[in-house]
């Protein structure tokens, strides 16, 4: 097939992914949307498949199918609870993908290297391509055996082939610190994972090797050295150590970062993998994949700053770990924490005209989210107005309390953002807390010492009255105490979100 | 231990230490509970409702007074209700330590343990066991249903076939837990409202409660929040400027119900003969603070007068009293809370921890020797106010200048970042290879696009959409794909296995993507 084919498609390709992305603005379109991304995918394979350079194709369809069953199955079987994990190792998949096709390059060019060399041909001018240096020492056949990929990096000039092998360095650097970083995350968002006998376990928790911040630096410089030493020709053996060097990073990066910045982490794993993706469509000259990479690493980065921007830090912070260092000690908290029986949340809730529910990750790690949504439809059936509050950064992943409520058949149109509702909280009668805490923690505002000070929070204490439905009387992920569990007309119902839920329904009458 | 409470023998007073109710929260405490006859009579407990409760009921009073180990009461024991204290008894009361030195002489002579339920501190954990606030909050709504009694009018306005009917006007004065109480009531039977204070900083809870905060323009107003929520005496100045005030609203308000109080003196004078003669036939004054004095100037303690321009004033001083069955539920739920963290095993084993504040705050006698007044507690009442910085009020000319600034630092960045970024796009392009800047374009607009494009994306499909990003973002594939037919084994191989893997992605990505957004449904 022509060349000029196989670009045409990649422009239908490209547009309609653009689309895709684009149609994610509404609920609706959306569904239109994702259609889009599949029709761009399945042109731009077969655009591939069938354009010059490919090979092998029947063994490619067949791999492309065998990888398909395989994803189709997991997609049918992920819980939504488990979105976080699910995404977070799709991610390193692209990451690894992008390695092995970057060692290919390489791989090619040391065979063209070779042949040259075979021939007796040591050095060749800049401005030459190996096949036109290769003419001119009479030897025009030698890369007769060369087919796709392999004969477009004969075909480069030595110029070109410098620049290949930045792009080429990239993109492997790239792929795998998101490689292992997605693995990482993947664990920690799981928790633990069986593999066959042995289960692997990561803590949630910020952990780092002794050095901590200096061995990334150490790495990353070390990797620097290798593209110099790559860049003069000192051979593979560089991109490897490189390789394993951000192999390193990704695993030591992600280690040292809590469980409750995931959001920033996965949404940043995701632009890693854009970008990988781009650096790889440089080295292979393919204009498709660098519009694509370039869309979602963009679309991850916006991300990172929109979860970053929701909880006052700065994206560096975020990414080297750890809270700030707090200026002073944090204020006293006066007071007692109040516990509450099911019988009084429902004796109030039977009572109230308006009620906000603000879901967090322990409604998830509870699995509640059904309870919430029946719980919801109870109260909207007795005329009640009842929406969902959500904060930015509620959750493992950008967005993820929103899929928890959809999945549960909570309509939409009342699950609000942080923005859309915070005023209203003065005139709400009754406000429930599932499983958030320091999202909704009044000391980011009262108190400059705070370690989340100026983090904007949703101020549920302006409720006429507050239950926060807890496992127990622990702090948060910041380890910081919640001044708003001891406040005047906060109460505390204290046990598993899902069995405290379960417990209420009944009395909702 | 065993609590006994008896009955009430001041004149009048109907309400009891000890509910049903409270009785069966006690025993969950590992207390036993005594009540003498006929206590709970006039507050509408009969002595059978306290027998189902578990409650021993005793007809003989010395005999309960000598078998108790803690004697609840509402009001101060008289002096023969004292002369039954015995070594080590408890008594949990009303005692005004303060002006009954001495009875508390004479109970401490008997080596009892007096706790005041009306010198519980006023901090957030003491609320619960917080008498005079519970008693305060009665009063205030008793104060709006006697005005009501006395007020020949609606309070709500109305517009009837047989005619229109303004509504009553209300001023509280004082707006402390009886005057928020009051204004509450007030504003639900649908009166106009208006409520004034000393203390500025109480006006958002009257405003939370339905009330006009009548505002004085005062340079130096107080903080309340240092005297434990009550008012201190206000200056000579200050006092005139109010009355001004004041006179000024009296033609207008039908029905006045003061509650100003300051701890441990008499009530100031507020509401003087003068407002008084301003007032409309019919209106209605109620002045909760008449123990003490009264607001008023004509103020009669525990009478109903009416002066001779016909304006009612009301001085009852037992208005918790007049609504007892509800008085007595609350006051017993205090008692209760006090025992319980007099109990803290909750094994019937009284502790009179003298470390916790509460506790050492409200014990007035203990061991023999006399304890009030206690040290002030650990804990500030309340939290200082904080000055409050206002938001100033912008004018037209400056919020223009504000935003041409916005707009030119904007416009200062944007040209800035087009610059570097220019810049370095021209550098790339002094070194690098043209085929390398055609790529090159591509790219950059690609993240153009993507940054305008996924602004728009609404935030609670940021899930969907970073599993679509993450299904596209196989991609990838396509350079899998150009390397498989290459013809070395090791590319086929590696190149084979990213085949694999963005397969699995791409499947997985979209289908997991439709699934969630098929989830979002409209109500």
């Amino acid at each position: 097939m022509e060349y000029g084919f196989t670009t045409a498609a990649y422009v239908v390709a490209a547009v309609l992914f653009i689309l895709s992305l684009g149609g994610l603005s509404g609920q609706e379109s959306a569904k239109r949307a994702v259609w889009y991304g599949i029709a761009g995918m399945a042109l731009a394979v077969v655009a591939t498949l069938i354009g010059p350079g490919a090979g092998l194709w029947l063994l490619s369809v067949i791999l492309v199918i065998g990888g398909g069953v395989i994803g189709w199955y997991v997609a049918q079987r992920v819980q939504m609870t488990e979105m976080p994990q699910l995404v977070a190792a799709m991610h390193s998949l692209v990451g690894l993908a992008a390695v092995f096709i970057g060692l290919n390059a390489e791989i090619e060019m040391v065979r063209i290297a070779h042949t040259l060399a075979a021939v007796g041909i040591e050095s060749c001018d800049p401005v030459m391509s190996a096949i036109v240096c290769a003419g001119k020492f009479s030897q025009p056949g030698i890369f007769d055996a060369f087919h796709g990929f392999a004969l477009k990096v004969a075909e480069k000039t030595g110029a070109e082939i410098n620049i290949l092998r930045i792009e080429v360095f990239l993109g492997v650097f790239i792929g795998a610190v998101t490689f292992t970083g997605s693995i990482i995350a993947f664990l920690k968002l799981a928790g633990s994972v069986k593999l066959g006998s042995r289960t692997f376990t990561v803590p949630t928790t910020a952990t780092k090797l002794p050095g901590g911040h200096m061995l990334n630096a150490g790495a990353a410089i070390l990797s620097l050295v290798f593209l110099v030493m790559y860049f003069q020709g000192a051979g593979s053996w560089t991109l490897i150590l490189m390789t394993l060097c951000a192999f390193f990073i990704g695993y030591h990066l992600i280690m040292g970062i809590g469980g409750a910045d995931m959001p920033v982490v996965v949404s940043m794993l995701n632009s890693y993998s854009g970008w990988a993706a781009a650096a790889i469509g440089f080295s292979l000259s393919n204009d498709l994949l660098i519009v694509v990479g370039a869309l979602v690493g963009s679309s991850g980065a916006i991300l990172s700053y929109i979860m970053c921007k929701a909880m006052n830090r700065s994206f560096i912070s975020v990414i080297l770990g750890g809270f700030g260092t707090t200026t002073g000690p944090a204020m006293a908290i006066e007071g007692e924490q109040i516990a509450i029986d099911s019988d009084g949340v429902a004796a109030a809730l039977n009572e109230a005209d308006s009620i906000i529910i603000i879901p967090g990750y322990g409604m998830a790690v509870a699995q509640a989210q059904q309870s919430v949504s029946e719980l919801t439809k109870r109260l909207r059936a007795k005329g009640k107005n009842v929406r969902f509050a959500i904060h930015p950064v509620a959750g493992r992943l950008p967005g993820h309390m929103n899929v928890l409520l959809a999945e549960a058949k909570v309509p939409y149109d009342i699950v609000m953002e942080m923005d859309e509702i915070n005023e209203d909280f003065p005139e709400t009668d009754v406000a429930i807390v599932i499983g958030s805490n320091d999202i909704v923690n009044p000391a980011a505002q009262d108190d400059p010492n705070s370690p989340i000070a100026g983090m904007p929070v949703l101020e549920v204490w302006k409720a006429k009255q507050v239950f926060v439905s807890k496992r127990g009387q622990g702090t948060g992920y910041s380890g910081i105490e919640n001044p708003l569990f001891f406040k005047e007309n906060t109460r505390m119902f204290y046990g598993d979100a899902k069995k405290s839920l379960d417990e209420l329904l009944p009395k909702i009458t | 231990m065993k609590i006994g409470a008896p009955r009430e023998i001041f004149e009048g007073e109907a309400r009891v230490a000890m509910t049903p109710a409270s009785a069966t929260e006690l025993e969950k405490l590992g207390h036993s509970c005594m009540i003498e006859a006929g206590a709970g009579k006039l507050a509408g407990f009969s002595d059978d409702s306290y027998r189902a409760a578990g409650v021993t009921v005793v007809s003989d009073v010395a005999a309960l007074w000598e078998a108790a180990d803690v004697v609840v009461k509402v009001r101060p024991p008289s002096e023969a209700e004292a002369g039954h204290l015995r070594v080590g008894q408890t008594l949990i009361s009303f005692f005004y330590p303060g002006q009954n030195k001495e009875l508390l002489d004479l109970a401490n002579g008997k080596a009892a343990t007096v706790i005041a339920m009306d010198m519980v501190p006023r901090i957030s954990r003491a609320q619960k066991m917080d008498a005079l606030s519970s008693m305060a909050n009665i009063a205030g709504y008793r104060a709006v249903i006697e005005a009501g009694n006395n007020f020949g009018r609606f309070f709500t306005g109305q517009v009837t076939a047989a005619g229109k009917v303004p509504p009553a006007k209300v001023l509280i004065v004082g707006a402390g837990v009886a005057g928020l109480a009051a204004i509450g009531t007030a504003t639900s039977l649908g009166a106009i409202v208006y409520a004034f204070d000393v203390r500025p900083e109480v006006a958002e809870q009257i405003e939370s409660m339905g009330a006009n905060f009548v505002f004085l323009e005062f340079e130096k107003s107080q903080d309340g929040a240092a005297t434990g929520g009550y008012a201190a005496p206000s200056s000579p100045e200050f006092r005139e400027k109010q009355l001004a005030k004041f006179r000024e609203l009296a033609p207008e308000m039908d029905i006045v119900i003061t509650t100003a109080l300051i701890p441990g003196r008499a009530a100031p004078k507020l509401w003087t003969e003068d407002m008084v003669k301003m007032m409309k036939p019919g209106s209605v004054i109620v002045d909760l603070a008449a123990e003490r004095g009264g607001n008023c100037d004509l103020t009669v303690p525990d009478q109903k007068i009416v002066t001779e321009n016909g304006v009612t004033i009301v001085g009852y001083t037992d208005f918790p009293s007049r609504m007892a069955a509800q008085s007595s539920t609350l006051y017993s739920t205090n008692i209760r809370h006090m025992l319980s963290d007099l109990t803290p095993k909750k094994d019937g084993v009284i502790v009179q921890n003298m470390e916790d504040d509460v506790i050492r705050g409200a014990t007035a006698a203990h061991n023999g020797a006399v304890t009030y007044p206690p040290p002030p507690p650990k804990i500030a009442a309340i939290a200082a106010a904080k000055p409050k910085e206002k938001a100033k009020e912008l004018t037209v000319a400056e919020k223009r200048s504000l935003e041409v600034a916005a707009f030119k630092t904007e416009t200062r960045n944007q040209v800035a970042l087009l610059a570097g970024g220019g810049a370095l796009i021209l550098l790339a392009g002094l070194f690098a290879p043209a085929s390398f800047m055609s790529h090159f374009i591509v790219f950059v607009l690609s993240c153009f696009v993507g940054f305008q494009v996924i602004w728009n994306v609404s935030h609670s499909l940021h899930t969907p959409l970073m599993a679509v990003t993450n299904a596209i973002s196989s991609i990838i594939i396509l350079g899998a794909l150009m390397q498989i037919g290459s013809g070395s084994w090791l590319v086929i191989l590696l190149a084979a296995a990213a085949v694999f893997m963005a397969g699995i992605n791409i499947f997985g990505g979209f289908l997991v993507t439709r699934r969630m957004l098929a989830m979002f449904q409209k109500s």
